[in-house]
């Protein structure tokens, strides 16, 4: 029981007292951190930098290499708010916690590896012939991952519909280690590597003057962006999308309606498969590489930022994945560094499962995310 | 009225939950254009029978019979397209979509585009108060505008028969004679209604005939003005002593 649900009037607990200091602990953290960050960009000789330094001075953000962690963090962002998309419809729609939506994510990025190479083989994979080859292959990753949800739905979760929410979501674990070991049986345990992309997706190039981006990242962050766009106009704009919301509400009186219910629950999987397609590929272009467990801290994350942004709420996931990039890429040397943790860049996994301790201490339904009645809460 | 066929009809239905016999050998009919209602106390198999008519429920035995045609295992779309529909009980609309998408939802399955706007200017002339309120989410909305919404999605499936389940439920004693004012003007545009209601005494005087459901046995099957008269149900439903 936390602070946020306890009755008017009633006592704190030793829970509660503990919650409370949690809160205080992790808000007065990053309180000193930032101080101590601005401090140290003002100062980089402090008292307090020579005292958490061992005596010598911090190290200074500059300009650019600040710059530099935004766009790094809303690339990443971008991409866990693409696989959180489908965690937060699946959520939406069944209630239930797919945790083989990660996998769909890694057999996005395989795709896009098979493609890639095959592609590069027969010399696609430059000059001219480079931006169609990609749009091809994240065409071909989306369709694959789509797929891949569709079947999942069929095989491992359709029979389950109607037990206890407890059963499909171990279920979606078991199905996450099958492909997983899937995948280990078809291609071997190693990492596999894309083929490099073309030296002007490499080179930095400025943007607006303001500020230079690796051509790859602005690649990732403009196909997300579109997608997510997509995205909402299809389930805001369509009457499908309307369906789709309808059904999440309430099935029984959406099927009065006359709305397919199981049609538009395999449509939800086909979505939010195609969305996590669309990130595995661009993962694999941004990083090169896949591994048969490319899927699983993704998708960890993918699913924090969807609590984050308050789980079943499509913008909150969204709006969640960019905080966790954004949190993953700017507070170890925002915070971690000021405040002397040595070696703060290797924390980020620790800095984004922190931030989703701290949004369920301070606002349990995430940040966009709705309360949620006692029926819903199973 | 006898001579027309009747739209719905249930030809000795049974159905259960598990082991649970809820209907029991029940015989309905709803004819085009008329008022009936099922009168019954809680668990007499009200909301199963609403269930049954729609599809949600499928019968262990006995015929579900739409326009003539055995409809037992067709699904609840199919009979919505051939204009059934219902109102919920407690009116659950979609709270978090808009009031003009929970009404355009209720129009899903027709293709009559034109058809479908002049329903929705028909609903806005009949509830000037919900065109004020289109974009708002529906959950947003008082009870008796809800009421209104949630009539107001059943009509946009253009329906023949509109089932209404516990029509005054849940709203405020003031605005319960309203709604069966509403219910009265939907009727006069030539839709029948088959009205599920506690409300016995408001039912009947609208009514033209009416079922009495007891655990799952229809008992009385009679006109309205003859039910309303009837000692027994008096003591049990119209709380006379």
């Amino acid at each position: 029981m936390t602070a946020a649900v306890r009755a008017k009037g009633a006592s704190r607990t030793k829970v509660d007292w503990f919650l409370l200091f949690m809160r205080v602990a992790l808000l007065s953290l990053i309180a000193i951190g930032l101080l101590a960050f601005f401090a140290q960009q003002l100062d980089p000789n402090n008292a307090f930098a020579r005292w958490r330094h061992g005596g010598d001075a911090a190290h200074t953000l500059t300009g650019d290499q600040y710059k530099g962690l935004v766009v790094t963090g809303l690339s990443q962002g971008a991409m866990y708010g693409l696989i959180a998309l489908g965690y937060s419809m699946v959520y939406g729609v069944l209630g239930f916690i797919n945790f083989a939506h990660g996998e769909v994510f890694m057999v996005g990025g395989f795709t896009g590896f098979i493609m890639a190479n095959k592609l590069d083989e027969a010399g696609y994979w430059e000059g001219g012939a480079f931006i169609p080859a990609v749009l091809f292959t994240i065409l071909v990753c989306t369709l694959v991952s789509m797929a891949t949800a569709v079947i999942m739905e069929r095989v491992a979760y359709r029979p389950l519909r109607g037990s206890p929410r407890l059963i499909p979501l171990i279920t979606s674990i078991g199905v996450s280690f099958f492909i997983q070991n899937a995948v280990i049986l078809l291609f071997g345990p190693g990492a596999k590597g894309y083929p490099s992309n073309p030296d002007w997706l490499q080179q930095k190039r400025s943007l607006l003057g303001l500020v230079e981006i690796e051509g790859i990242k602005i690649v990732v962050i403009v196909v997300a962006a579109l997608s997510m766009y997509a995205l909402w106009y299809f389930v805001e704009r369509t009457r499908t999308g309307k369906a789709m919301r309808a059904v999440s509400e309430d099935k029984e009186i959406a099927s009065l309606m006359g709305i397919n219910v199981n049609r538009t629950i395999v449509t939800t999987f086909a979505v939010g498969g195609a969305m996590a397609g669309i990130a595995g590929i661009l993962w694999g272009l941004l990083f090169r590489s896949v591994i048969a467990t490319t899927g699983f801290l993704p998708g960890i994350k993918a699913f924090t930022a969807a609590v984050v942004g308050g789980i079943g709420n499509l913008g909150g996931a969204m709006a969640g994945g960019v905080a966790l990039g954004g949190a993953e890429s700017l507070a170890p040397l925002m915070l971690l560094e000021p405040l002397g943790v040595e070696g703060a860049s290797q924390l980020r996994d620790a800095v984004a499962f922190t931030l989703l301790i701290l949004v369920l201490l301070i606002k349990p339904t995430g940040l966009f995310g709705e309360r949620l009645s006692s029926e819903d809460r199973a | 009225m006898s001579d027309q066929k009747p739209i719905l009809e249930f030809r000795d239905i049974n159905t259960h939950y598990g082991a649970v016999h809820i209907l029991k050998e029940v015989n309905l009919a709803i004819y085009p254009g008329e008022m009936v209602c099922l009168l019954g106390g809680n668990a007499s198999g009200k909301s199963t029978t609403l269930k049954t008519l729609l599809g949600m429920v499928t019968p262990t035995s006995g015929e579900v019979v739409l326009d003539g045609e055995v409809v037992n295992d067709k699904p609840t779309s199919y009979r919505v397209e051939r204009g059934i529909t219902m109102v919920p009980e407690n009116r659950r609309l979609f709270k978090r979509l808009s009031v003009l998408e929970n009404l355009q939802l209720g129009a899903y399955l027709r293709t009559d585009k034109d058809g479908v706007e002049r329903d929705l200017e028909r609903i806005y002339s009949m509830f000037p108060r919900v065109k004020e309120r289109l974009s708002q989410k529906a959950g947003t909305l008082s009870g008796g505008e809800q009421q209104m919404v949630a009539m107001g999605r059943a009509l946009m499936a253009d329906p023949r028969v509109l089932l209404m389940d516990e029509p005054s439920m849940g709203l405020a004693p003031s605005l319960v004679r309203t709604n069966f004012e509403l219910i009265q003007q939907i009727h006069e545009e030539g839709i029948a209604i088959f009205m599920v209601e506690q409300n016995a005494n408001m039912a009947l005087s609208l009514a033209d005939r009416g079922w009495v459901l007891q655990t799952g046995r229809v008992v009385l099957d009679d006109t309205a003005d003859a039910l309303l008269a009837n000692p027994e149900l008096r003591k049990s439903y119209l709380g006379e002593a």
